[in-house]
């Protein structure tokens, strides 16, 4: 199916959840809201026109000083097809939570580990969300645009 | 089985769950080689990245270099010339040997074969020494630069290489009579870490991983990039999804490989190695030194960079360990905005506490040498 036909089946099914879409250099996305993003992906993933059983990365991107500042962002693929979408979820600062995706997908668990550790978007519904790649006990979250380059002010602690 | 273990293949934590000997549960935990990549990349002009992928996968360097460029070719709309495809397939696909080999030697030395890992080895310091006439550097080549490569392929590299692809094959059968029919082998190999088809695509699973469940996905023939479509070879399939077969795929793919350079090296083309786009190419070194337009030009291009238009870009490639992907967003400047990478060895690493769970503690060393993974790809 040509990604756009793709972008055309979501709308088809979801109307109400899709609240944008955009496409550059042949790849298309999908913006979606963020309550049923579950759901979407399951009829991705079942829907046998669609068969996108394969989900590739999991994202976030902070676009600072814009509104909403954060973007999540699903690539996902289709063995069957060979054809590849990306669904959007665009969150606000001060609630960036969305739907886990764990469910549909059992790769989705670390990936969304890894966004939450490294911009911390909260994943409800994640059997497991806690740092993976930072020490257990850091905090704020790097890949934030407020995050300085040289890393945070370190405080030297005289041992107990 | 912590981070300082000689068979984790890097710094991976590992806290098993056990009974007696069986594992219970295996809790996997990374992070202990995060060096920032991502964070480093919205700081570094497009070009000054490049070696920043050489480090993801250590090992496989042509390829990272290769999956980055085509990212931001894509982005850009740049077309490389046809030399310079079939120059970077040649890197990569000997990337993937040196990569595979290294693989095997550690794999099998954590089983026992520690014979393999001297044999392998010997190979590899030749592969190491024709990196080095190609591109300067023995393992973090960064050859493959935005536009094209960093450099043309020397006549001697042309022969060192074609010498190397014909005594090859015989190295390969010798790594065979060591290991194959080895009943040792056999019984700790055979039967150990089983994902069956449908779970190894839902896991995530890319590379030989997955081939070896079965599932015929390799992203040289479903989504050709460079020059694969215009060479010929086979993707090796496994069948049971087991420690063995994903070893035997691995081997037939270096034969494949070996397959592909043979058929670049009669089609190499002539021409230009990189594109003839001035806000992109850095201009010839003899005119650099020669005169002055030539320097201003080269002075602009390495310390300010080329703009990228605005937009966004995800581009995967087959590198040896899967599906290496660059998620890459521009905002119209020299520097990306954001910058993902994602890493097959992190996602296959997943897998592992379902892969060992009922094994003893001693598959465990097999099924991480099984999936491959290089540390330095899982943390970034």
């Amino acid at each position: 199916m040509e990604p756009d036909k793709l972008i055309e089946a979501i709308k088809a099914k979801f109307p109400d959840e899709v609240v944008g879409e955009g496409s550059h250099v042949g790849q298309y996305w999908a913006v979606i809201k963020r309550d049923k993003v579950a759901e979407i992906c399951r009829f991705l993933k079942e829907d046998p026109d669609t068969k996108m059983d394969y989900l590739i990365d999991i994202t976030a991107v902070d676009y600072q000083p814009r509104t909403p500042r954060f973007e999540v962002v699903y690539i996902m693929h289709s063995m069957k097809h060979v054809h590849r979408v990306r669904l959007k979820v665009l969150l606000s600062e001060d609630d960036p939570v969305v739907p886990s995706v764990t469910g549909v997908w059992r790769t989705a668990d670390w990936l969304e580990r890894e966004t939450y550790d490294l911009m911390g978007i909260k994943f409800d519904g994640h059997p497991d969300l806690c740092r993976i790649l930072l020490p257990d006990d850091w905090e704020g979250h790097p890949l934030r645009k407020d995050y300085p380059i040289e890393g945070p002010e370190w405080k030297f602690v005289p041992l107990p | 089985m912590g981070p300082q273990h000689p068979s984790t293949h890097g710094v991976l934590r590992l806290v098993l769950e056990l009974d007696g000997e069986r594992v219970h549960s295996c809790k996997p935990y990374v992070g202990y080689l995060h060096r920032g990549s991502e964070k480093l990349a919205e700081v570094k002009t497009y070009q000054q990245i490049v070696p920043l992928t050489d480090r993801f996968d250590y090992l496989s360097c042509g390829n990272n270099n290769l999956a980055y460029a085509i990212a931001v070719e894509k982005l850009m709309g740049i077309e490389v010339p046809a030399r310079a495809d079939y120059l970077r397939t040649i890197v990569a696909e000997l990337s993937r040997i040196s990569s595979h080999l290294l693989w095997l030697a550690t794999h099998a030395a954590d089983i026992g074969a520690v014979t393999v890992l001297l044999y392998c080895l010997r190979e590899r310091e030749e592969l190491l020494g024709l990196f080095e006439i190609l591109t300067g550097a023995r393992l973090t080549v960064s050859y493959v630069n935005i536009g094209g490569v960093r450099r043309d392929a020397p006549l001697e590299f042309i022969s060192r290489c074609r010498e190397f692809i014909e005594g090859m094959p015989r190295r390969i059968d010798e790594y065979n009579t060591l290991i194959m029919e080895n009943r040792i082998w056999l019984g700790r190999t055979k039967g150990i870490g089983i994902i069956p088809y449908e779970e190894a695509i839902d896991w995530g699973l890319t590379g030989g991983s997955l081939r070896g469940s079965g599932v015929n996905y390799d992203l040289r023939k479903a989504i050709p990039y460079a020059a694969y479509d215009r060479v010929e070879f086979d993707v090796p399939l496994g069948e049971k999804g087991d420690v063995y077969d994903r070893y035997i795929i691995r081997i037939e793919e270096m034969r494949q490989s070996l397959r592909i350079i043979t058929q670049c090296l009669k089609d190499l083309p002539g021409g230009a190695y990189k594109a003839d786009i001035p806000t992109v190419s850095l201009p010839l070194k003899d005119k650099v030194m020669g005169d002055i337009e030539s320097l201003i030009h080269q002075f602009v291009l390495v310390s300010k960079g080329f703009e990228v238009p605005k937009g966004e870009v995800y581009v995967g490639c087959e590198v040896p360990k899967g599906e290496l992907g660059f998620y890459i967003v521009s905002d119209g400047s020299e520097k990306p905005w954001r910058m993902k990478v994602r890493s097959p060895s992190y996602v296959n690493l997943q897998v592992l506490p379902r892969m060992v769970k009922g094994h003893i503690i001693a598959d465990i060393v097999s099924c991480i040498g099984s999936i491959d993974i290089v540390l330095g790809e899982v943390d970034r």
